[in-house]
């Protein structure tokens, strides 16, 4: 539902008048120093130009640094997507008590720290930690697997911490969809998939548009999982950053990237639109 | 056509055998048993939480029922999925796929049979000038009226043949002329059809006019299996009686009775005809008498020592067009309706009126024994 412009009254946009003030304070303020810092030649001044752009897009290691980044983003979502939606229609078939539990356990991750979740995670893929210990014990292994500081064990933990971002959305999407629907499904003679597939599905679409995005966004630019679990290793556009920005003291490198990477990410953002926009005639049926 | 009159196709049968299910520690439907005919209508008729919805979705194989057996053409279908029993469902909310045209509607159950494209397309549109929505075939479901979005569920349930149709409160969304238009449309169609169709409501009129047969449902128990008149005249039991159609609720003693009819001492001390009584009671036992408002007329003055009839005084009177309603306070404080057919350019008695009641004909009412 879009809601045009101008049918927005004068005491509509009063009311977000305060929240558009702190965002442009906040949010527009800063970024246009940091566009402007970007275009600095050096960290101490010399001129102004488009010269960090071309080092950044001209450099391939920085290239496969936004790539793995948009990468990891694409795997994390798609385990997200793969493991949530299970989760999702469990919690809409359920009865009452069993939808508060999930509910419950799905909201688990937004409700402890991220450095307390972060820092389970490594005792749980450590050398000693729980799964290397239960795989030995069981005689499946005989040397520790190494789980801790690989890209397998880091989208692992990523889609842990955004999967509530990917369920939430399921969940109302899945909500919205009339249960008559299925049944009428199968007394037409369609079998579960089918009327997954050619129902559930589709109708369900707007959801997972919504958190794959938000999925998405948060995978690629989650530093302290990227940084604790993925260890010094993998380089991930936001450490990137906080390199040449802290350590380097590189301010207009690091400006440079950020808008580059901020880029990247609307990119992403609008291709995920475009495809909500394909399934705007379910979203509204 | 007179010569070679058209038989319509013979639907199957459906025979619910002595099915009961309980809801924990509830129970929805307690042992009812219904033989069906091939191409039957029949209306499953009760209150909410009579257990009827519960029965038809039993039927479609949604839930399994607790006991019991259905059986369609004489096999049991109790171990087949809704998928595979041959049932086509109109929902209340229609339950149209949203994301799919009309015509893919009606399509969806021949694919998901395995029909190949070109069938689908045939039968989608042949379905759709059945129920003269062809013009529409393209359009989606909420660029549709509620009437027209009925034909295309009931197209799509009928696309796939099914031997049984099942009808959920089909007609409760719409409103009350587009409601009569429908009945009669789909009362066409199902006869079109020759499927032996269930439908399902809490609406008397709706069920008396379109159905072969109704089976009147309380708290989860058939009450009575009967063709509508019979379900209107004769009404099996109290419930019945009070449920179908309007009833005066007169408390009396059994005067005596034999297989004909029975003579009752109503309360207020009048003596009526009545029709022999539901159930066992004996002579001076206590009952209670359903009179329905087209079964007393109103007879002149109640102050001139006529001992006939049941005196009273006129509460209301409401001119309803082709007929006159009078409500009539009699003596033991009970108000009666009255209705009549209206003669040419009558008015109702002002309130107040003193009047007596007497029976329209001898042994239209009903009696039924009091509980001890």
């Amino acid at each position: 539902m879009r809601t045009n412009l101008r049918d927005v009254t004068v005491y509509e946009l009063r009311l977000a008048a305060p929240l558009a003030a702190f965002f442009a304070v906040f949010f527009v303020a800063p970024l246009l120093l940091l566009f402007v810092l970007s275009l600095q030649a050096a960290p101490d001044g010399g001129g102004y130009g488009v010269a960090q752009y071309v080092a950044f897009l001209g450099d391939a290691f920085s290239l496969g640094v936004l790539g793995s980044t948009l990468w990891l983003g694409v795997k994390v979502t798609a385990l997200c997507l793969l493991l949530g939606y299970p989760v999702a229609w469990l919690h809409v078939r359920s009865p009452g008590w069993a939808k508060g539990v999930i509910m419950l356990v799905v909201l688990l991750p937004l409700l402890t720290s991220v450095v307390v979740r972060t820092f389970a995670w490594i005792v749980i893929l450590g050398r000693q930690g729980i799964v290397n210990a239960a795989l030995m014990d069981l005689g499946l292994i005989d040397t520790p697997l190494r789980m801790l500081y690989t890209e397998g064990g880091l989208v692992v933990a990523l889609a842990q911490v955004q999967m509530p971002l990917m369920v939430l959305p399921l969940i109302t999407a899945l909500t919205r969809i009339d249960p008559n629907l299925a049944d009428a499904s199968a007394v037409l003679g369609a079998g579960h998939w089918r009327t997954f597939r050619k129902v559930t599905l589709p109708l369900s679409l707007p959801g997972i548009v919504a958190g794959c995005l938000l999925t998405y966004a948060a995978a690629i630019t989650a530093f302290i999982t990227q940084s604790l679990v993925g260890g010094g290793q993998m380089l991930f556009m936001p450490m990137y950053i906080y390199q040449q920005a802290s350590t380097l003291q590189n301010w207009p490198f690091a400006a440079a990237i950020s808008i580059i990477f901020l880029a990247a990410v609307l990119l992403v953002v609008w291709l995920f639109n475009l495809l909500g926009r394909l399934s705007r005639g379910y979203a509204q049926a | 056509m007179i010569d070679h009159p058209e038989q319509p196709p013979q639907g199957r049968t459906l025979m619910i055998d002595g099915v009961t299910h309980r809801y924990g520690g509830s129970t929805a439907v307690d042992d009812v048993t219904l033989d069906i005919r091939g191409g039957e209508l029949v209306a499953l008729l009760g209150p909410s939480g009579c257990g009827k919805t519960t029965l038809l979705r039993i039927i479609a194989g949604f839930i399994a029922q607790t006991r019991g057996r259905v059986l369609v053409g004489g096999e049991a279908i109790d171990d087949q999925p809704p998928n595979k029993r041959a049932v086509g469902i109109v929902f209340q909310n229609y339950a149209l796929f949203p994301h799919m045209t009309v015509a893919e509607n009606v399509a969806y159950g021949l694919a998901a049979r395995g029909a190949d494209r070109r069938t689908q397309a045939a039968e989608s549109e042949r379905m759709l000038e059945l129920v003269q929505l062809g013009h529409l075939a393209g359009r989606y479901p909420k660029q549709l009226s509620g009437g027209q979005q009925q034909r295309v569920a009931l197209a799509r349930a009928l696309a796939v043949k099914p031997a049984i149709l099942l009808l959920d409160e089909p007609f409760a969304a719409l409103d009350k002329n587009l409601r009569l238009d429908m009945q009669i449309e789909v009362k066409r169609i199902q006869r079109m059809a020759g499927t032996t169709t269930i439908l399902v409501t809490h609406d008397q009129e709706e069920a008396l006019s379109m159905a072969d047969r109704v089976a009147v449902l309380s708290q989860g128990r058939l009450e009575q299996f009967a063709p509508p008149t019979e379900v209107y005249d004769a009404p099996a039991t109290l419930f019945v009686n009070s449920f179908v159609g309007t009833a005066n609720l007169l408390g009396g003693t059994l005067l005596g009775a034999d297989t004909e009819g029975a003579r009752v001492r109503l309360d207020g001390g009048a003596v009526i005809e009545t029709r022999a009584p539901v159930g066992a009671v004996a002579p001076g036992g206590r009952v209670t008498v359903c009179l329905r408002p087209e079964h007393l007329t109103v007879v002149g003055g109640g102050s001139d020592g006529d001992e006939d009839g049941i005196p009273g005084v006129v509460d209301l009177g409401l001119p309803l067009g082709a007929t006159v309603v009078h409500e009539v306070r009699i003596g033991t404080g009970t108000a009666v309706k009255v209705a009549e057919p209206r003669r040419q350019r009558a008015s109702v008695l002002p309130p107040g009126t003193p009047v007596r009641l007497a029976p329209a004909g001898p042994r239209l009412a009903s009696v039924f024994p009091q509980a001890a």
